[in-house]
Formats: C-alpha cells, sequence, structure tokens
C-alpha cells in the first residue's frame, strides 16, 4: 500500500477528485436520465488525461499503472457510474488489449490516439454464443490478399456506439487473435443502444462486421495468440472493475452517514439506533476489505506478477461488496433511498452490472477454484 | 522575467472547524489542507503571464512540511520550481510578508501574485506588506490584468463598481475571482512535477506584532421557518421581514 500513499498518487487522487467534483458529477443525473455522455465531457476527460492514465507516458499515458488508474477511477465513480464505465472500457479494456498484445508499432499507431481521447476504445469479444464461454467465438478472420477479411456480431459493446477504435477477437487459421478495426473501415455497423437498468450514460450495443478488410499490421500480436491478450486484458478490466466497486460503495457509505445524522425519528437522529449503527459497521468494514485487497493486487500487477486469480477475486469479491453496501445505504435512506430524488438509487443500479460484465460472479468463482484445486490448496499469496 | 507567486496552505473550506484546546488555534486533526482557493487564481495568472511574456514562474511558500503538497500542485499545474519557508511556529501577517519579500528579492521576481486573502485568517493583507517591504507598486483585488513592457494595467474590484488603474512593474497583484478560471493540473502535469525541484530553507525571522488571544465560533444560525407551499403564505411571509426580521 506504500505506493497507495506516495505523493504522486495522492495529486492524482486530489485531481481526480477535484475534476469528478466540477465536471463529472454536476451531470451525473442528467447522463442518467438522458442515457449519453455528453461529447464535451469526454473531450475534458481527454484533455486533463483520465483516458490514459495507467499507460506510460510515450504513448501519451500519464504513466500511473494499475494503481493510478484505480486510484482515479475510485474518483469518477463516486461521481458518475456511467463516465466510470466509458472510461474503463476504453481504456482498461479496449486500448488496453493494444498495449499489452500488440507490437511497438501498433502501440504507436494506436495509444497516442487513444490516451488523449482524440480517438475512443471498445473492446469485442463477446458475441450470442460466447460470453462466459469465450472461447467459443464464431466470428471469423480470413486471410485474403494480404489482407484480413472479417465477419461476424458483437454483441454488449460497452462504448459501442462512440467507439472510433474496437480491439475485436475473431477466428483465424491458427485461433483466436485479436484486431483492431476501425470504426470508419466500411463494413462496420453499429446497432441500437441497450435499454438498461444502470450505467445508463453509457452505450452499450452490438457492432456487425460485414466483409470487413483489414490491414494486416492491424493484427494486434500473433496469429492465434489472441484468447491470451483477451484474456490478460480482463485481468486489468476485472481489476478496474474493483476500483469502481470501491469508489461507489465509499460515496455511498458517505451519503449514508450524513442521511443518518440528519435524519431523525423518534426524536433522534437515526445514527443513534444501533440498527443503524451495525449497518454502517459493516458497510465500512466491507469497504475497508475490498480496497485492502484492490491495492494488494493493483500493486502486483504493476510488479509485472500474474495475477489471474487474485484479479479475479477482486473483481467478484468487489463487485459483490458494492452491491451489499448499496443495499444497506438504500435500507438506511427509506423511502429516499428508493425515491429519485437521492443518487442512492443510481448507485444500486450502477452498482449490479459490475457483477456480470467481464466475466459474472460465477465465472470468476471458476477461475480461482481451478486454481485453488491445482494449488492443492496450498496458500500461495 | 521571473514571476513569483505565493501560495498558502489552508484548511479546505468544506472542513468543519474545531477550536484547539488552547482556545487560540484551530485543531489540525482531521483537517484536510489545500491550496488557498484565491490563491489558485494567483497561480493561473503566473501561468498566463509567462505564457504570454516568456520567463519562469517560482512558487513560494511559508509553513511546515506539509505545504509541499501546495507547492507540488502549483508545480503540476505548470510553475517551475518551489521554495519552502520553513518555520513551525505561527506568524501574523508581517511576519509571512517579511519572509516572502526576502525570498522574492532572493529570486528578483519582478511580477508577484498573491491571492487577495487566505481562507484561514482572512487577514487580506499580506501582499500588500509584502509590496511595501519590497518597494514595489501594488493592486489589490484585481479581476482583469494586462501587462505591456513596463506598463500595468489592472481592473480592480471595488464597491459597486470597477476601478480602472495604470502603474509600472516592479509589481505585486493580488487576486480574485473572476481574474481567471484556473486549469486542472493534468496527469502530465503530475508527473512533470515529480522531476521539479522544491528548494527547502529557514524563512528570514520576523517578530510577530499581533498576538491572538482567543478564538470563538459565531452563534449557530436560527433555524429557518416554512410558512407554506403556496401563494396563500405570502401574507404571513411579508408581515414576519417586517416585523421580525424587519428587512423590508
Amino acid at each position: 500500500m506504500k505506493i497507495l500513499h506516495s505523493e504522486e498518487i495522492q495529486l492524482l487522487r486530489n485531481l481526480a477528485k477535484e475534476f469528478a467534483d466540477k465536471e463529472i458529477r454536476p451531470l451525473a443525473v442528467q447522463i442518467d436520465r438522458e442515457e449519453n455522455i455528453p461529447e464535451k465531457l469526454i473531450k475534458k476527460l481527454g484533455e486533463v488525461g483520465l483516458l490514459g492514465t495507467a499507460f506510460p507516458e510515450k504513448y501519451g499515458g500519464g504513466g500511473f499503472g494499475e494503481v493510478g488508474f484505480c486510484v482515479a477511477q475510485e474518483e469518477v465513480t463516486k461521481a458518475c457510474g456511467s463516465t466510470a464505465a466509458l472510461i474503463g472500457a476504453h481504456q482498461s479494456i479496449g486500448a488496453n488489449a493494444i498495449y499489452i498484445g500488440g507490437s511497438e508499432e501498433l502501440k504507436m499507431k494506436y495509444l497516442p490516439l487513444l490516451t488523449s481521447g482524440e480517438k475512443i476504445a471498445a473492446f469485442a469479444l463477446t458475441e450470442a454464443e460466447a460470453g462466459s464461454d469465450a472461447f467459443n467465438l464464431q466470428t471469423k478472420a480470413e486471410y485474403k490478399n494480404g489482407k484480413w477479411i472479417l465477419n461476424g456480431e458483437k454483441i454488449w459493446i460497452t462504448n459501442g456506439a462512440i467507439a472510433d477504435v474496437f480491439s475485436v477477437f475473431a477466428r483465424t487459421d491458427k485461433g483466436i487473435t485479436g484486431f483492431v478495426v476501425e470504426r470508419n473501415f466500411p463494413g462496420v455497423n453499429i446497432g441500437p443502444d441497450e435499454k438498461k437498468l444502470g450505467i445508463r450514460g453509457s452505450r452499450t450495443n452490438a457492432v456487425y462486421f460485414d466483409n470487413v478488410e483489414i490491414p494486416e499490421e492491424n493484427m494486434i500480436g500473433e496469429n492465434g495468440r489472441g484468447f491470451i491478450t483477451a484474456m490478460k486484458t480482463l485481468d486489468s478490466g476485472r481489476i478496474g472493475i474493483g476500483a469502481c466497486s470501491v469508489g461507489g460503495a465509499k460515496e455511498i457509505l458517505q451519503l449514508s452517514v450524513n442521511y443518518a445524522t440528519q435524519r431523525k425519528q423518534f426524536g433522534k437522529p437515526i445514527s443513534s439506533f444501533q440498527a443503524i449503527q451495525f449497518m454502517l459497521a459493516e458497510m465500512s468494514t466491507k469497504i475497508y476489505a475490498m480496497e485492502s485487497m484492490l491495492y494488494r493486487v493493483a500493486e502486483k500487477y504493476d510488479e509485472g506478477k500474474d495475477i489471474s486469480e487474485e484479479a479475479a477475486m477482486v473483481k467478484l469479491f468487489c463487485s459483490e461488496g458494492v452491491s451489499e453496501v448499496a443495499d444497506k445505504a438504500l435500507q438506511i435512506h427509506g423511502g429516499m433511498g428508493f425515491s429519485r430524488e437521492l443518487p442512492i438509487e443510481r448507485f444500486y443500479r450502477d452498482a449490479r452490472i459490475l457483477r456480470i460484465f467481464e466475466g459474472t460472479s460465477e465465472i470468476q468463482k471458476l477461475i480461482i477454484s481451478r486454481k485453488t484445486l491445482k494449488n492443492k490448496g496450498v496458500w500461495k499469496y | 522575467m521571473k514571476i513569483a507567486v505565493c501560495v498558502s496552505h489552508v484548511p479546505d473550506t468544506a472542513t468543519k472547524v474545531i477550536i484547539g484546546s488552547d482556545g487560540k488555534s484551530i485543531d489540525p486533526s482531521g483537517v484536510t489542507y489545500v491550496v488557498n482557493p484565491y490563491d489558485e487564481f494567483a497561480i493561473e495568472e503566473a501561468l498566463k503571464t509567462k505564457e504570454q511574456l516568456g520567463g519562469e514562474v517560482v512558487v513560494i511558500s511559508l509553513g511546515t512540511d506539509a505545504n509541499k503538497e501546495s507547492i507540488r500542485k502549483a508545480l503540476a499545474m505548470g510553475a517551475d520550481s518551489g521554495v519552502l519557508l520553513k518555520d513551525e511556529n505561527q506568524r501574523d501577517s508581517f511576519g509571512v510578508a517579511k519572509a516572502l519579500a526576502e525570498e522574492i528579492k532572493n529570486q528578483g521576481a519582478e511580477i508577484v501574485f498573491f491571492g487577495k486573502q487566505s481562507v484561514d485568517y482572512d487577514n487580506s493583507i499580506t501582499g500588500q506588506l509584502t509590496a511595501e517591504l519590497l518597494g514595489y507598486n501594488c493592486v489589490t483585488v484585481v479581476v482583469d490584468l494586462k501587462i505591456d513592457g513596463n506598463k500595468v494595467i489592472a481592473e480592480r474590484e471595488i464597491e459597486g463598481g470597477r476601478e480602472v488603474v495604470e502603474t509600472s512593474l516592479p509589481v505585486v497583484i493580488t487576486a480574485q475571482k473572476g481574474l481567471n478560471e484556473p486549469r486542472y493540473a493534468s496527469l502530465k502535469g503530475i508527473m512533470a512535477a515529480k522531476r521539479k525541484t522544491i528548494e527547502e530553507k529557514e524563512a528570514a525571522p520576523a517578530e510577530n506584532y499581533v498576538e491572538i488571544l482567543r478564538m470563538k465560533k459565531p452563534a449557530p444560525k436560527q433555524p429557518g421557518k416554512i410558512l407554506g407551499s403556496d401563494a396563500s403564505a405570502v401574507p404571513e411571509l411579508i408581515r414576519l421581514l417586517r416585523e421580525e426580521a424587519k428587512v423590508i
């Protein structure tokens, strides 16, 4: 946790908080109701550097690594879960697939445009019959006359409607392979916006590829090595989901304490009742555990260690944790928590997706138990 | 051209201030400190002045190691270097001005920016005292500034209007809200700030002329009254504004 409390990470947190308070929070209700994040805000995110926090400076990133990315995501989620989802899909999986799997030329071609926000990225792995069972994907890329021809259909693509660049995973002659596909390549079509329970401002769409020609140099890494890139990218993505969970949980704890100390029943603030106090204690303790594991794993990730099952643990525990915290927060707020007048119901709705995307809780349990059994129960952390 | 900006490190305005056990200082436990909000306008104006005239911006702050956080923020916004004038003891405005003036002279800065006041003690005087000690011209509460060669034209806020004044370098400007819109320190700025130096030195000694005897909290605000939610409440509202509050 040393890095978490270093001076530059503190400065980063202060900056992200200041930006979120001034630029994002005032728009959060509008973003939720209008189901769109204003382009102007996305542009500002790019200018301040929040679309490239983790990446090295030579690619135009902030150079703050996974720990820095998580700190920034916490602060953004405190203001608006939709905006955090946009940033996560763009940076932590969309652009990150290129960073993790791509050649130096490919990184130099795309990452500076993505870290600056000039272009927005999305990650396209999921298909109708390949979600949890990602290996079963059917999108095909065939090599013809020096180009790859892509055909297929991806669903539930976060940032689908706004992305300029897609990291797409398809089946080739040698297995699953990643490609960078630009939105303006002929044959790329975007489906209508999905109507969602939460993170409504974040645009989720199907993406169709109809004989899309992809230049050879846009292959991410080697032919047939895409599944490994996709899984490694999701490791980082899952840590990022942990950060959104921690940020959201901290915000609703704060809102709950504020409310409980002001709301009076039986002539006393409800915070003076043990029933409420116990809920607050459980919320604090849960968040402490979530935050501790998040940054333990984020630091290990930055050290270059293999953290696949630990990232799955972070994703599982933190996403389930924030849902519990949100449920208690809503209970503390009573009717006001149920009302759209306060942000609690929005956090409650926005938290729910965290247990689903980038691998459901059940898939995380599979990843973790496989490793636990492989280690024969010997503790290796 | 060297441009100095003096920054004070103050309790966050959202902080609930608790008076310390000695009854004459703020209890620092649990207080978050930030760059004095008016100093952010000063930093922004210093950076804009540098962008216009060239030169470099040095940030100067007096206090303890904790002040480095505010210096670092100014560096992340784009200032070139920082100086921390160390003193663990509480100083009055004159003591602060004396140490700052000494360092500004040392730096050879001819344009100096302050916030119009620090939101901790609110004396609104350090900038003016510093100018006087340096023998510099001084314009306070500035909302618009143009520097052209040696000529300085500043618009300042006065009661019910604005006043435009002309003076010359060297000058001390104290910034008012509205002078500019402070930029965010970018992520790149934070990393760049890591590579910039903060020089630390003992603050020039000074005698205090003002002693704080006692601090007390203002009386709590009376709770509000809700008279109704439609037009039928208006007559009673008018009566109370006339007879009770005596404001109309």
